[in-house]
């Protein structure tokens, strides 16, 4: 071997080894999430999992309230959410509320006034405190869908911290250079919301704060029809992506990449597709609302409250705290909330020279902002008289055909009356036989509960 | 087959590696040789085994035919032929094929004189291959971590993988892979085109040999890598190209399990900067 070969040799080597100092090393471990050969596997590195189950222990429940104790609401003033519970179960909780939430330094203190009253809201955290007991048993009363049986409790996000180790608040991005040279169009940050990936970094805003389209792929091959942009794919990506950063899982967890929009990969992604809706709902109705009850300095930088995104729960794991069952422990926390909240259904939409509205699971009442999304229709009517409507209602495939036949008819009905009432004459909206939409698992879809209007 | 008349003098005896002077002969143009007949050997029954899995399978459509490997569950065990047992089977034949047919090219290598180019070159893309479906899954502890033996399949797994570390694109190895491929074809099209050029005079003009063609690139660039360098530039930027995808594939799972955009941390934490 002569000096420039050792040379180049050695080189190689220094490069190799640079390589994989940044890795990890075998044995991992693997699990199989579909049929053999089809690449749908979980490849783990059991080190990085000793250390992640770790960090994420739930602490030992404390011992049980004496029974027998008179209701909290005969003893303490201004209960309002807890009304149900004992008042040895009342303080049991207040204790493990405690140990959870608040600084070790403030204890009781961080709610409660020295001195004043304890029924009294002197302090901002207080009056959150009541609002976030409202939001867990809501959580395990009303998304069991999404937490199933094990539910949530204060440490599921807070895990002995005032405020959670994760939230989001809308993100202005890095500083840049003023002008064309510095727009970074919101993206190119290697920021660690899109696991430090070049995707949007702020993926929060249109998906978990609002309500934006997650599914961009076209349902055919040609792209015919195909509406969403390059940006809104990168947008999904992007939230794909903290959605994988915040279970420390992969995309194939829950999808078979063979077809991102089909339902046929693993059933996780069912549980996924509630807890996107679970957290918007949480956003839009308990952590945004909080806005106007917090100190400055506990907002974000554009002045919105901090909000959760699956890693304010799961924080690595995709079964936060490793699926410790801490409710059942704290039952107090899972009370049955008194109003069942649905997942949302969509707006109605215009699709080129089509309206389509959404109904709610087994309904046919018509959304609120359907009547103004079919006036559209309605001029196209009004301007042609020899033109008619044509009404089509889908259903699922699952379930009773009967029921699900009447009921597709009841929503076209729906929305022939709301055409009435714009002044339509009913002879000339055309209702078109019920079809059943083959492609939804379960009644899971909410886009296949819908109404088609086309005038022809 | 006609034989050209200058054609015998090159068919010479010896330099076989194994079989002594037994299968030293010829078939039309093909020289035979000892691993000439394992080739044939390890070719038939692999394909006859992917008949039989086809006929096993679901459908005869040539492009959803699959042949899968076995169950994570059977971790480096054989698994039953109807299980993943014909995968392990074929791609036992179809790296005795391939490697067979690399020895075939060594042979024949020997008895002309010359040097072992052909074969090393052809080696390379046998380990690429061997790094899929061996070395990766020894690493992982289970044949079923193998591709599957389809041409929509394969790619599906291809997707699936790739997915498993959300940004494939961010896997160093797979830059440089990539790079190197492209280069190969930037090589070979300077290359062609040059060739080319210089072998396509105008009518009248004479055939321009190495000095034109040295002179082109050194007015162009500055620089002209020569005749003979530009055979081992390209060489090795393909050797390179399958080398470094043989790595990028390997380090993922073995070597790194989370997403590949993470992996880039150091460098975004590098002191100068962070």
């Amino acid at each position: 071997m002569n000096a420039n070969t050792s040379r180049l040799a050695a080189a190689a080597g220094v490069a190799a080894a640079l390589l994989l100092a940044g890795c990890e090393r075998p044995p991992m471990e693997s699990t199989q999430q579909g049929f053999r050969g089809t690449g749908m596997v979980d490849i783990q590195n059991p080190r990085i999992l000793a250390a992640r189950a770790a960090a994420n222990v739930a602490p030992a429940p404390t011992p049980p309230a004496e029974p027998g104790s008179p209701p909290a609401t005969s003893v303490y003033k201004n209960v309002q959410v807890l009304t149900d519970l004992s008042v040895n179960d009342f303080n049991r909780l207040m204790v493990a509320i405690t140990t959870w939430v608040a600084p070790p330094d403030k204890a009781c203190l961080y709610c409660h006034v020295e001195g004043k009253d304890l029924s009294e809201d002197n302090l901002y955290t207080k009056v959150v405190a009541r609002r976030m007991l409202q939001m867990t048993r809501h959580i395990n009363a009303d998304w069991k869908k999404h937490v199933a049986d094990t539910g949530v409790t204060c440490y599921t996000c807070h895990r002995g911290q005032a405020v959670p180790a994760n939230y989001w608040t809308a993100d202005p991005g890095p500083r840049t250079t003023r002008g064309l040279a510095g727009s970074r169009a919101g993206q190119n940050a290697a920021a660690q919301s899109v696991a430090l990936a070049s995707l949007p970094y702020d993926p929060f805003s249109p998906f978990l704060g609002g309500a934006q389209q997650i599914r961009v792929l076209a349902p055919q091959a040609l792209p015919n029809g195909h509406e969403a942009s390059i940006q809104q794919t990168e947008a999904t990506y992007g939230l794909m992506m903290h959605i994988s950063q915040a279970l420390g899982e992969n995309c194939t967890f829950c999808h078979n990449s063979r077809s991102f929009a089909s339902w046929e990969g693993p059933p996780t992604r069912a549980t996924a597709w509630y807890g996107i809706r679970m957290v918007r709902d949480l956003n839009a109705h308990y952590l945004e609302p909080l806005g106007k009850t917090y100190p400055a300095e506990r907002l974000g930088p554009l002045g919105d409250a901090p909000k959760a995104n699956c890693a304010t729960c799961h924080q690595g794991m995709h079964k936060p705290l490793g699926g410790a069952n801490m409710l059942k422990d704290y039952p107090a926390l899972a009370a049955v909330g008194k109003v069942a909240v649905a997942a949302p259904v969509p707006e109605p939409v215009v699709v080129g020279e089509m309206v389509v509205v959404y109904f709610g699971v087994g309904s046919a009442a018509l959304h609120d902002a359907a009547p103004k999304t079919l006036t559209t229709i309605v001029a196209k009517l009004k301007a042609d008289p020899r033109a008619k409507a044509t009404v089509s209602g889908y259903h699922s495939a699952t379930g009773d055909a009967a029921a699900n036949q009447e009921l597709a008819k009841n929503r076209a009905v729906a929305v022939r009356d709301a055409l009435k009432v714009a002044g339509i004459a009913e002879e000339r909206v055309v209702l078109v036989k019920p079809i059943a939409v083959q492609a939804n698992v379960a009644g899971e879809d909410p886009q296949a509960r819908r109404v088609e209007v086309t005038v022809k | 087959m006609a034989m050209l008349s200058f054609e015998r003098k090159y068919r010479v005896r010896g330099g076989t590696l194994i079989g002594g002077d037994l299968f030293d002969f010829w078939v039309g143009p093909f020289y035979v040789g000892f691993f000439g007949v394992t080739t044939i050997f390890f070719s038939i029954l692999g394909t006859a085994l992917i008949i039989w899995g086809a006929a096993l399978g679901p459908t005869w459509n040539i492009w959803q035919i699959s042949i899968a490997p076995p169950d994570l569950s059977y971790g480096l065990k054989l698994a039953p032929l109807k299980e993943g047992g014909l995968w392990q089977l074929i791609t036992v034949c179809a790296i005795g094929a391939f490697v067979s047919w690399a020895l075939r090219e060594v042979e024949i290598a020997r008895k002309l004189g010359m040097g072992l180019h052909v074969p090393f070159a052809f080696g390379v893309a046998i380990f690429a291959y061997v790094t899929l479906v061996v070395i990766r899954p020894l690493l992982l502890g289970a044949w079923g971590h193998g591709f599957p033996y389809g041409i929509f399949s394969h790619l599906d797994w291809v997707s699936n993988v790739g997915y498993q570390y959300l940004h494939f694109h961010y896997n160093p190895a797979h830059m440089i892979a990539v790079s190197l491929f492209f280069t190969t074809t930037l090589a070979l099209a300077l290359h062609g085109s040059l060739i080319l050029s210089a072998t396509n005079p105008k009518r009248g003009e004479t055939v321009k040999g190495a000095e034109h063609e040295n002179a082109y690139f050194r007015d162009l660039v500055g620089y002209s890598i020569g005749s003979l360098g530009i055979h081992r530039l390209g060489l090795f930027l393909a050797l390179a190209a399958g080398i470094w995808s043989a790595i990028c594939i390997v380090i993922s799972g073995p070597f790194w399990t989370r997403g590949w955009p993470e992996w880039w941390s150091w460098w975004l934490d590098l002191p100068i900067w962070r």
